[in-house]
C-alpha cells in the first residue's frame, strides 16, 4: 500500500512539471511580458521607461529560460522560468499585483471557502443519494417518471439562475438571511446557509439522475434477487445491498473533488461576497492579475492529483476485489 | 446594390457545419446500423418534439448568420458607394422594428408607459409622471384600450400562426404522400395514428403538435411585437425580445463550433493512442492527464486572459467591432475545445484498444493493410456512435457554460449579445425597487427551452445508439460549477 502511494506520488511529478510548463507557455510565451505591460499600463501611459519599470517591479525583466550574464548556478535560476514557475513547487507564489504575498492570502482565504464547500459537499451527497434512492424505491411509477423529468429540467437551468433566484426569494422577498457578506465565528452561519442550500438544490438534477441509473443497474443483478428471495424487505435491500455496491462508481466522481473543495466556488463566493479563494480567483481574473491566476492553476492541479490518489485508495477500502498493484 | 454581403469567420464555419451535418445525414442513410439507430430516435415523440424546438432555434441562428453592411445614403459629389461600418444580419432586417424602436430606459413587458417617472410639462404645469413610451403602445389613443388591443392582436396572431401551420403541415404531408406513393388521405391517417410496436412510424404527430404550439406562440409574439415591447426593454431601452433572439446565435455557435476543435483532436489522438500503443500511447495519455488535471474553469480563464492580451495588442487585425467580437467568440470556442477534448479522447482510446484485437482487424492486418487504412476503414466507423453521442451530449453543457463564463468576465465580447451578457447586465436589476425582472426572465425562458430540448434530444440519441454504455455526464459545466 505504502509502496503504491509512493509510486503514485512519483507519477504525479511529471504531470505537475507538465502543468507548470503549460502555465509558463501560456503566461510568458504566448504574450511577451512587454505586451502584458503595455496592456496593463493602458494606451496613454506607455513609454519604454514605464514598461521597464513595470517589468522590474514584478521581476519580469529577467531572461526567459537562460541568464547568460549571471554567474554560476544563477545562469539557470535568475530567470523568469525559475522565478515564476519552478518556485511554485515549493509553494512560493510570489506577490500579487497589489503587493500582497499570494501564499499568505491563500492561507487566510481557505477558511471561508471550506466553510461553504464542506457543508455543501456533505449535505449535497446525502440529499442526492437519498433522492435517487427514493426514485429507485418508487421505480416504474408515476413518481419515478416525474422525478426524472424534474431532474432533467433542473439540470437544464443555468447555475446562475439558482443563485439569482434564491438570493431574490430568500433574502429579498422573505427577508430571512442577509443577501451577502461574511463574518467569522458562529455568526457565519446566517451568511452560509443560503449559499449552501442553493448549491445543494442546484446540484441535485444531474447527480441524482446519474445515481439513479447506477442503482437501477445494480438492482437487476443476481445478488439482489437472492437478497429478496431470502425475504429481506425492499428498504433493507436498497440500503444494505444496492447502496453499498453502487457506492463504488459514486466514489469515483465524489472523492476526486474533495481536495478541490479548498478552491471554493467561483460563482457562489462572488455572488454572496464571501472572502474565499473562489472570489479571490474571480477578482484576479477581473483585474487581470496573472500571478494569482497562475498560482491558482497550479494549486488546482496539485489538488486534483491528490484527489485521484485518494480515489484509488478509497477503492480498496470499499471494494475488497481491487488490489493496488 | 443596397447592401454588401459580409461573411464573418463564424458564419463561414457555421454554414460549413450545416453542410457537414447534411453530409453526415447522407452518410447515415447509407449505413444500415446508423439509419436504424436514427429511426429509433424518430420513433420517440419526446425526441422529435425536442428536435423541432431545436430546429426553430437553429433557424433563428442561421438567419442571424447572414451578415451584410447596409449602403449609406450617397454623398453629394461622390459616385463611390459607401457602406455603413455597422454589420447587420438577415434577422436584424426581419425584426427591424424591434431593433430600431428604442425607448429611453426600462419599460415593463407590453407596457405603454415608461418604468421611471419623469418631469413633464402638462398644460403649463410641471408634473412628475410616467411618460408614454415612444413605441410600446404608441398607436393607442387611449391606454385603457390596451388589454382589448392585446387580446385582439393575440387572437389574430394565433389565427395567422395556425394558418401558416396548416399550410406547412399540408405541404409536408403532401410531400410524404408523394415520397411513399400513397394517396393523400391514407398518408394523413398514418401520420395521425399513434404508432404501434409493429408499424413503428416516425413520430410525426409530435412534430406537428410542437409546430402548432410554436406557431401559435410565434404568431402571438409577432402580433404583439408589432406594437409593443413583448419582453420589455432593458436599461438603455433596447428591446429584450430582440436581444434574446440575437443571443440564440451565440449560444448555438458556442455549442457547435467547439466541436470543430474537440473532434479532430479527440478522434485523431484517441485512435493513435489506442491503435499504435507504445510511446505514442504514453505521450498522448500524458498530454491529456496534464490538461485534465488543471481545473477546467481556471485553464479556460488563463487562456482567455492571454487571448485578450493578443487581441488588445493587435487592434489592426480587425476592421469592424463585429469582426473583433467574432474573433473573440471563435477564440473562445477554440479554448473551450482545447480544454474539453480529453474526456472523449479517453473513451475513444479505450474503445480502440478493444476493437484492434477483434478478428476482422487482425485479418486486415494479416492481409497487409496499412495502419492508416485500418484505422480509417475498420476502426473509425465503429467509433462513430460514440462520437455522435458525445457531440450531442456536450451541446447543452457548452451553452450553459457560456453563461457562466460571460458572468465571470471570460466569455464572449461584452458587445456581443449572448445569454451570459444578458444575465450579467441584469443581475443587479432584481435589487431595484420595483423589481426589473423581465430581462432575466427572458434569458431564463429561452435558455431553458434550448437546453432542455437539447438534453432530451441527447438522451434519445444516446438511448438509440448505445443504450448499454454508461455515459457519465461529462460536461464542461460540471467543472465550471464546482
Amino acid at each position: 500500500m505504502i509502496a503504491y502511494i509512493i509510486r503514485r506520488l512519483l507519477y504525479a511529478i511529471p504531470i505537475l512539471i507538465g502543468v507548470n510548463l503549460i502555465t509558463f507557455l501560456l503566461f510568458f510565451v504566448v504574450n511577451s511580458p512587454d505586451d502584458i505591460a503595455r496592456m496593463q499600463l493602458g494606451a496613454k501611459r506607455v513609454t519604454p521607461e514605464a514598461i521597464e519599470k513595470w517589468k522590474a517591479e514584478r521581476g519580469y525583466d529577467k531572461p526567459m529560460v537562460w541568464n547568460a550574464a549571471a554567474p554560476g548556478v544563477a545562469k539557470a535560476t535568475d530567470t523568469i522560468l525559475f522565478d515564476k514557475s519552478v518556485r511554485m513547487f515549493a509553494l512560493d507564489f510570489g506577490r500579487a499585483d497589489d503587493g500582497r504575498d499570494i501564499a499568505l492570502e491563500i492561507k487566510s482565504r481557505m477558511g471561508p471557502s471550506l466553510a461553504i464547500a464542506i457543508p455543501t459537499f456533505i449535505l449535497g451527497l446525502f440529499v442526492t443519494v437519498s433522492f435517487a434512492l427514493l426514485l429507485v424505491f418508487f421505480r416504474n411509477t408515476a413518481l419515478d417518471v416525474g422525478g426524472v423529468v424534474l431532474c432533467v429540467a433542473a439540470m437544464s437551468i443555468s447555475g446562475l439562475f439558482y443563485i439569482i433566484g434564491g438570493q431574490y426569494l430568500v433574502s429579498k422577498v422573505w427577508n430571512l438571511v442577509p443577501i451577502s457578506g461574511y463574518s467569522g465565528g458562529l455568526d457565519a452561519g446566517k451568511f452560509l446557509i443560503l449559499p449552501v442550500l442553493i448549491s445543494v438544490v442546484g446540484g441535485i438534477g444531474a447527480s441524482a439522475r446519474w445515481y439513479r441509473t447506477l442503482f437501477l443497474e445494480e438492482i437487476n443483478k443476481d445478488y439482489v434477487r437472492t437478497a429478496r428471495a431470502k425475504g429481506l424487505s425492499e428498504l433493507r435491500v436498497l440500503f444494505r445491498h444496492v447502496l453499498k455496491n453502487a457506492m463504488i462508481p459514486i466514489l469515483t466522481g465524489v472523492v476526486v473533488v474533495i481536495p478541490l473543495l479548498f478552491m471554493g466556488s467561483l460563482l457562489l463566493e462572488s455572488f454572496f461576497g464571501i472572502p474565499g479563494l473562489g472570489s479571490y480567483t474571480i477578482d484576479a481574473i477581473g483585474s487581470q492579475d496573472f500571478a494569482v491566476v497562475r498560482s491558482m492553476v497550479f494549486i488546482g492541479s496539485v489538488l486534483y492529483i491528490i484527489g485521484l490518489l485518494l480515489t484509488d485508495i478509497s477503492y480498496t477500502l470499499v471494494d475488497p476485489r481491487v488490489r493496488l498493484n | 446594390m443596397d447592401f454588401k454581403p459580409l461573411l464573418l469567420w463564424s458564419d463561414i464555419l457555421l454554414w460549413a457545419m450545416v453542410a457537414g451535418c447534411v453530409a453526415l445525414a447522407f452518410y447515415c442513410r447509407r449505413q444500415d446500423y446508423l439509419r436504424r439507430a436514427w429511426r429509433r430516435v424518430g420513433e420517440s415523440g419526446v425526441a422529435m418534439s425536442s428536435a423541432t424546438i431545436l430546429a426553430a432555434f437553429v433557424s433563428v441562428g442561421l438567419l442571424d448568420s447572414l451578415h451584410y453592411q447596409p449602403r449609406l445614403p450617397a454623398q453629394e459629389g461622390s459616385t463611390e458607394a459607401q457602406y455603413a461600418p455597422e454589420v447587420l444580419s438577415a434577422l436584424d432586417a426581419l425584426v427591424a422594428d424591434l431593433r430600431l424602436n428604442k425607448e429611453k430606459t426600462y419599460s415593463a413587458p407590453l407596457a405603454t408607459h415608461a418604468f421611471a417617472k419623469e418631469t413633464m410639462e402638462r398644460d403649463g404645469v410641471q408634473t412628475r409622471d410616467y411618460p408614454r413610451l415612444k413605441w410600446g403602445g404608441a398607436h393607442l389613443e387611449d391606454v385603457a384600450g390596451r388589454d382589448s388591443d392585446l387580446a385582439r392582436r393575440a387572437a389574430s396572431g394565433a389565427f395567422y400562426g395556425l394558418l401558416l401551420w396548416a399550410a406547412v403541415v399540408g405541404v409536408a404531408v403532401g410531400l410524404m404522400a408523394l415520397a411513399r406513393g400513397a394517396p393523400y388521405g391514407a398518408t394523413c391517417r398514418t401520420v395521425w395514428q399513434p404508432g404501434t410496436a409493429a408499424t413503428r412510424p416516425i413520430a410525426w404527430r409530435a412534430v406537428f403538435a410542437t409546430l402548432a404550439v410554436l406557431s401559435v406562440i410565434g404568431g402571438i409574439t409577432a402580433a404583439w411585437a408589432a406594437g409593443y415591447h413583448v419582453f420589455g426593454t432593458d436599461k438603455v431601452g433596447q428591446d429584450v425580445l430582440y436581444l434574446s433572439l440575437k443571443s440564440v446565435r451565440t449560444a448555438l455557435l458556442i455549442g457547435t463550433l467547439t466541436t470543430l476543435v474537440t473532434l479532430p483532436l479527440a478522434v485523431a489522438l484517441g485512435l493513435i493512442a489506442g491503435f499504435r500503443g507504445g510511446w505514442w500511447d504514453d505521450a498522448i495519455q500524458y498530454l491529456y492527464t496534464v490538461l485534465n488535471s488543471i481545473p477546467g474553469v481556471l485553464l479556460i480563464a488563463a487562456m482567455v486572459l492571454m487571448m485578450q492580451v493578443v487581441i488588445d495588442t493587435h487592434p489592426e487585425w480587425f476592421e469592424t467591432a463585429a469582426e473583433r467580437a467574432d474573433a473573440r467568440l471563435l477564440a473562445l470556442c477554440f479554448i473551450l475545445g482545447l480544454t474539453s477534448w480529453t474526456g472523449l479522447c479517453r473513451l475513444l482510446r479505450a474503445e480502440t484498444l478493444k476493437l484492434r484485437e477483434l478478428d476482422y482487424v487482425q485479418a486486415a492486418r494479416a492481409f497487409g493493410v496499412g495502419d492508416a487504412r485500418i484505422m480509417a476503414r475498420h476502426i473509425l466507423p465503429n467509433l462513430m456512435h460514440i462520437v455522435l453521442i458525445a457531440l450531442v451530449m456536450d451541446f447543452s453543457g457548452l451553452v450553459l457554460s457560456e453563461a457562466v463564463l460571460s458572468y465571470i468576465g471570460i466569455g464572449v465580447d461584452s458587445s456581443m449579445n449572448s445569454f451570459g451578457t444578458m444575465i450579467n447586465a441584469a443581475r443587479l436589476e432584481l435589487s431595484r425597487e420595483p423589481v426589473v425582472w423581465w430581462s432575466l426572465a427572458a434569458a431564463f425562458v429561452l435558455m431553458l427551452a434550448l437546453v432542455l430540448a437539447a438534453n432530451l434530444f441527447a438522451d434519445a440519441v444516446r438511448d438509440a445508439f448505445d443504450p448499454r454504455f454508461q455515459w457519465r455526464a461529462r460536461r464542461v459545466v460540471k467543472k465550471v460549477a464546482a
